[in-house]
């Protein structure tokens, strides 16, 4: 009986069922790594073991370097990332429900969405240097004109009723863009911004690849060099972390700030 | 004199690349003060254009649209309106959303919770005043949209097969509510919808379109005596009407299946 209900597309499985499935994928990924390090099959600069990489963490949690870095790149991500969300929010509601706004950017974000931030950061270092303001803007360009596109959809797809309901019950053009389509699309734009914090993360090597001293992705990078790939996977599962907390944290502000909105 | 007046509505879309659409041809319509009057056709007919004319969504080709004498250009509040899909407004609660019209002509604030209290009360949803519209069910989220639509106290009340999406029992309760909220209040309706049953229940008078073009065919008075209950629905008069009215539809029916036979074809 409980095999039907694994095997039928959109079928729900009991608890117990899902939690041991998670815990086996999680298990067969360690026991591989054991396998590999403890096995002897690969050597330590190729992968370190497990314990290693435990040690390299207690290491700098006792001298302190591995919060330096992430407070660094925290600084990076969530400096980038708010300044995007600030212009992309307000900017992506207008343009996916007034076709002038978007008639105006949208040229420009068709085409900057294609290109790869990492091929912007010469003319980043050329323009505002190689401080902290430069892997700001790295951050932000990744994460703004995507941000931008996604919200537009959202806006675009509320209701045209909705609006329309609004301006029978005598709602003005203003009262029906700030009363109606903002609240409207505040569920959306918490999930995009959730979905494009994800992204940031993803950025932050990239970031911090020109002229870092401090930050995660610099510690990776830095490792590389001596081949500490202990070093390289407790930056790895630490950005892993920090980006599970973020997430976890915008599902929590989901749920508080918009209680009314549709379970997800 | 009328209380609504439409005189020589005409309305051509003419979209991109396609021949342009007569959705209304021409079209004359009086509404008298406190009537309820129903608009029944089939689907394409331009039922929903006529009533957003009068809503002020949207701007008639050619023709006069009055409304106690004064033409009507854009939408306001004393136009109240309940669409067919849910129109609540999901952050809102319930009691908010009855709200939401009152606060925006900024009565004071009691004077907006008394009005939304007493609409409530009269579409049967006391105790969920603090609910949000995700928690209520297709028909209770009607009621509130049609509590809303009268906090308002509009001069004329429009509903756009506001019970389309219903199951039929619900849609039968609704229908009985809406009436004893009539009745109370004493409102002028103007009822779209693409259901006879609904139309005769329901109307003082009947009109029914015809679709491409979309013109009134004939009105009908319907004498049946209020209030009307369940059992009016099977009683002969009330057969007489669905009799003359379905033979008028199916006429239609027909004609508008051949056009769309023919267009495919050409």
């Amino acid at each position: 009986m409980w095999t039907r209900s694994l095997f039928s597309p959109k079928t729900d499985i009991d608890k117990g069922t899902y939690v041991t499935l998670s815990l086996i994928s999680v298990a067969i990924v360690m026991a591989l790594w054991c396998l590999l390090t403890y096995g002897g099959i690969t050597p330590k600069d190729f992968l370190a073991a497990p314990h290693e990489v435990v040690a390299a963490g207690i290491k700098r949690i006792a001298n302190m370097s591995l919060f330096e870095h992430m407070w660094a790149s925290l600084v990076v991500i969530l400096s980038g990332f708010i300044l995007a969300s600030v212009f992309a929010v307000p900017i992506g509601i207008l343009m996916g429900s007034f076709r002038a706004v978007q008639a105006l950017i949208e040229p420009i974000t068709g085409f900057m969405r294609y290109i790869p931030v990492s091929a912007l950061i010469p003319l980043l270092i050329l323009w505002i240097g190689i401080g902290v303001e430069q892997k700001i803007m790295v951050i932000f360009l990744g994460t703004f004109f995507q941000q931008l596109i996604l919200i537009s959809d959202v806006s675009a797809r509320i209701s045209k009723d909705l609006i329309d309901c609004a301006y029978t019950l005598g709602a003005d053009r203003r009262r029906v863009v700030t009363r109606v389509l903002v609240p409207a699309c505040m569920p959306g734009v918490m999930d995009n911004l959730r979905v494009t914090m994800g992204w940031a993360w993803t950025y932050l090597v990239v970031a911090e690849l020109v002229a870092a001293d401090t930050g995660l992705g610099y510690m990776i990078l830095n490792a590389m060099r001596g081949l500490f790939t202990d070093v390289i996977l407790l930056g790895v599962f630490t950005i892993g972390i920090l980006g599970l907390i973020t997430d976890f944290f915008f599902k929590w502000a989901r749920r508080r700030l918009l209680p009314w909105s549709a379970d997800f | 004199m009328s209380k609504l007046s439409l005189r020589d509505i005409t309305v051509r879309f003419e979209p991109k690349g396609k021949p342009p659409v007569l959705a209304l041809d021409d079209v004359s319509l009086d509404v008298a003060n406190d009537t309820f009057s129903v608009i029944v056709g089939p689907s394409g007919c331009g039922k929903s254009t006529l009533l957003r004319l009068v809503a002020g969504l949207e701007t008639p080709t050619s023709g006069r649209l009055e409304l106690d004498g004064d033409p009507i250009n854009g939408p306001s509040a004393d136009r109240g309106m309940v669409f067919q899909s849910y129109t609540l407004f999901p952050w809102l609660t319930v009691r908010e959303n009855v709200m939401f019209g009152p606060k925006l002509k900024n009565l004071p604030k009691s004077e907006c919770e008394d009005i939304a209290d007493d609409l409530i009360k009269a579409v049967h949803l006391e105790g969920f005043e603090k609910s949000y519209p995700k928690e209520l069910s297709g028909g209770m989220r009607q009621r509130v949209a049609l509590a809303r639509a009268l906090a308002n106290d509009p001069r004329i009340l429009l509903m756009d097969e506001p019970f389309g999406a219903l199951d039929s029992q619900t849609r039968q309760m609704m229908q009985e509510l809406l009436l004893d909220v009539w009745q109370s209040r004493r409102k002028t309706v103007l009822f779209i919808t693409h259901d006879i049953d609904e139309a005769i229940f329901l109307g003082d008078e009947v009109h029914v379109m015809s679709a491409r073009p979309g013109l009134i065919k004939q009105s009908l008075d319907i004498a049946i005596p209020r209030p009307r209950h369940i059992d009016a629905l099977t009683s002969p008069e009330f057969m007489d009407y669905k009799r003359t009215i379905l033979s008028l539809m199916h006429d239609e029916a027909i004609k508008a299946e051949d056009a769309a036979n023919h267009r495919k074809s050409a």
